[in-house]
């Protein structure tokens, strides 16, 4: 693995080893002095273009974690307010000896033609609606703690699929893993397809007997879009208690933050010992250790 | 005098030889030889008409940094091209005489390929209020388009082309629905969705086709002259069947296709290279075949380029932001010329044709055919086959969806009017 955009091409190998690497994270992080030096002497930058407080800050802690040195560059306080491309901003990161670089845009993509541009590594820290592989990383890492396993099992993720990264990597990556994905959501908010993945415009039917819970933000462009109603949405697609009886007794919930609590999700669920959303967050990080440790020690011996 | 010896003739009416074309005083003397100072060997080689693009973007005024009138023109004669259209969404935008003549004066002074400035149908190009259309008309324009925009306003698109009809002039239009494209950057469908792209429907095109017919018709009915509509670059099968069955019942439209989606694929968008990001968007392999029949029984009208050049920094950026457009004048015919005629042996006078009288009959303009007497505005094309170079064009936009293509057909000779304007026969 040179990079890490997408899960297209992957096989349950490569990811059962990625994840098998995070757990030793995971064991790092529990100890009183939570740093190793695996990564001393390499430089990763996260380059946002696209501000994401949560997750630059989740991989900036997972690097230094590892003794990384590591650059931030956000699009709000930087050159690309001078009008300098993103192609540029990633050469004079390159040309400072960056190793890795973790790229989030709100336009598909970006990491991908990145790639065609520098020579380090590039991690895809979410790219427009395309794909957020370290987000589904964690989520299958949260889910596989709390499930024991995915194969067989039945996973709802609820919301705006069509604009959602987070939804098509998690339908790329827990089929690999032997989950059956079910997304549901309004129709206007429904891609045409997604391959291996059930799409229903009936919340019920994704919920029905499901293993376990995923609940998308709903972003306020969408009702400003005219593509669908608040008050509609509410009444029709809010995962609430009495909805979530449907599925499995105790089925975890995740939600990939940030929440709006009582829009997407009745707002004491966020709280109740079936929410997973705190152990997402801690998990995000011993993944994103696992990932960068992958693509960096990994490169260096191949 | 020029002599062009044993070389092949093909135009619209066919294909024969090998003949020995002498042309003087800007015309086709005799195809039986005869005295001349500058003898070409056209072995191996075959001669066409001078090639008419209806649709290119050359950016001047104002945009001189993606391209001008010299590169624009230049890479005009080098793709073979006697003739050339020219968008009006300038900046600022060709919506008065004054601007059509002075873009008529500088492009003559060049003396490359003839510039026939299209103008803005509404000022601006705002789709609100019509620019003046018989002024634009005297002053030399051929066509009347908001191209780059879409017509949104029904009403001022019928009162265009009650207008326009006894000017003469067709008016040429960018069909899409701006609401159902939305700010789509390819074409909406699994790939799309896959590749986490806003999409750009089919349907959008073919929404926008079945209106402007019904706007044409009632031109039509209202008008003593005949409106002309032309829909440009042509993308989509459903939109080609609304022309096929518009043509079949007499309505005066005719239609264009570009080289880019007739042989490129929405597959493209895969590598997330903005190159291939165009409006319409790349569609499928199914439109495209539908396209090829539409060349085929006269559907289409016209193979145009919709050349649109930008910088190479803006097509880099990312696929939201990256404007639309690829530029193809240089290597146009040669890409139809293998990938349709070699590769799958459509016919060589029907592709000539739709280089020559298709577009010159949505001008208007008479036929050009190789024969005694006619305007010698000729283009020398050799079946030698190499890669497109972009470092080597004379476009400023110096890359191409089809850079390490090999191809064959190459314009080595252009004349316009029995003037040489590009020589690359050695």
């Amino acid at each position: 693995m040179r990079h890490l955009l997408d899960f297209q091409g992957w096989n349950r190998p490569e990811v059962e080893s990625l994840l098998d690497t995070a757990r030793v994270m995971r064991e790092v992080l529990e100890r009183p002095v939570k740093k190793v030096p695996a990564l001393q002497g390499f430089t990763v930058a996260t380059v946002f273009f696209e501000p994401s407080t949560r997750t630059r800050i989740s991989f900036e802690l997972a690097a230094r974690r590892m003794s990384a040195d590591v650059v931030s560059f956000a699009a709000q306080t930087s050159s690309l307010q001078k009008g300098e491309s993103y192609k540029d901003t990633l050469l004079t990161l390159e040309a400072m000896g960056v190793d890795a670089y973790v790229i989030r845009a709100d336009s598909a993509g970006v990491p991908h033609q990145a790639t065609r541009w520098v020579k380090g590594a590039v991690i895809n820290g979410g790219d427009g609606r395309r794909a957020h592989p370290t987000q589904a990383l964690l989520d299958a890492y949260t889910l596989l703690e709390a499930l024991g396993t995915l194969e067989g099992k039945k996973v709802a993720i609820v919301g705006d699929i069509l604009h959602s990264r987070v939804a098509r990597s998690n339908a790329e990556l827990l089929p690999l893993l032997g989950a059956q994905v079910f997304c549901a959501g309004p129709p206007s908010l429904l891609p045409q397809s997604l391959p291996g993945v059930h799409l229903t415009p009936h919340l019920e039917e994704a919920l029905e007997e499901a293993d376990a819970v995923m609940v998308l933000r709903l972003q306020k462009e969408r009702m400003e879009a005219g593509l669908v109603h608040l008050e509609d949405y509410i009444a029709r697609y809010q995962v609430t208690e009495r909805r979530l009886a449907r599925a499995k007794p105790q089925a975890p919930l995740l939600h990939p933050g940030p929440m709006n609590r009582d829009v997407e999700l009745e707002g004491g669920l966020a709280d109740s010992a079936r929410s997973l959303v705190n152990r997402q967050v801690q998990n995000g990080v011993a993944v994103r250790m696992a990932v960068l440790y992958h693509l960096l020690v990994g490169r260096e011996k191949a | 005098m020029i002599l062009i010896r044993n070389v092949r003739l093909v135009d619209a009416r066919g294909e024969r030889g090998p003949a020995d074309v002498l042309i003087g005083e800007g015309r086709i003397l005799s195809l039986e030889g005869g005295e001349a100072k500058q003898v070409v060997d056209g072995t191996g080689c075959f001669l066409a008409p001078g090639f008419l693009d209806l649709h290119a973007h050359l950016r001047e005024p104002g945009e001189e940094v993606k391209e001008d009138l010299f590169s624009g023109l230049l890479a005009a004669v080098r793709g073979g091209y006697t003739d050339l259209v020219s968008m009006p969404n300038t900046k600022p935008p060709v919506d008065t005489p004054e601007a059509v003549r002075a873009l008529k004066e500088k492009a003559k002074a060049l003396g490359l390929a003839r510039l026939h400035p299209a103008a803005a149908l509404t000022l601006g190009q705002e789709g609100k209020h019509l620019a003046p259309a018989g002024l634009l008309r005297e002053a030399g324009a051929v066509l009347l388009t908001d191209d780059g925009r879409t017509n949104e306003d029904a009403g001022v698109l019928a009162a265009g082309l009650l207008m326009a009809a006894p000017l003469g002039l067709p008016v040429a239009v960018h069909a899409e629905d701006a609401g159902l494209r939305r700010n789509g950057v390819m074409n909406d469908g699994p790939l799309a969705d896959l590749l986490g792209l806003p999409g750009n429907p089919p349907e959008a095109e073919a929404a926008r086709i079945a209106r402007d017919l019904e706007v044409l018709r009632y031109a039509l009915r209202r008008s003593q002259a005949t409106p002309r509509l032309h829909v440009q670059h042509l993308s989509t099968k459903r939109g080609l069947e609304l022309l096929r069955e518009a043509k079949r019942a007499g309505l005066p439209v005719t239609a264009e296709a570009t080289p880019h989606h007739l042989t490129l694929t929405e597959e493209a968008l895969k590598a997330f290279d903005p190159l291939f990001k165009v409006a319409p968007p790349l569609r499928t392999r199914e439109d495209q075949e539908a396209l090829v029949e539409g060349l085929l029984d006269g559907t289409l009208d016209a193979i145009a380029t919709d050349h649109a050049p930008h910088t190479l920094a803006e097509k880099e950026m990312d696929l939201l932001r990256a404007p639309f457009g690829i530029p193809s004048l240089e290597v146009a015919f040669p890409l139809l010329y293998t990938e349709l005629h070699l590769k799958r042996g459509f016919p060589l006078p029907r592709l000539v044709a739709l280089f020559t009288d298709g577009p010159r009959q949505v001008l208007g303009l008479p036929p050009l055919h190789l024969e005694e007497g006619a305007e010698a505005s000729l283009v020398l094309l050799s079946p030698k086959e190499r890669p497109v170079d972009p470092r080597a064009f004379a476009s400023k936009a110096r890359y191409s969806p089809w850079a390490g293509w090999v191809l064959g057909g190459w314009p080595v000779l252009t004349l316009v009017a029995g003037r040489i304007v590009h020589e690359a026969l050695k």
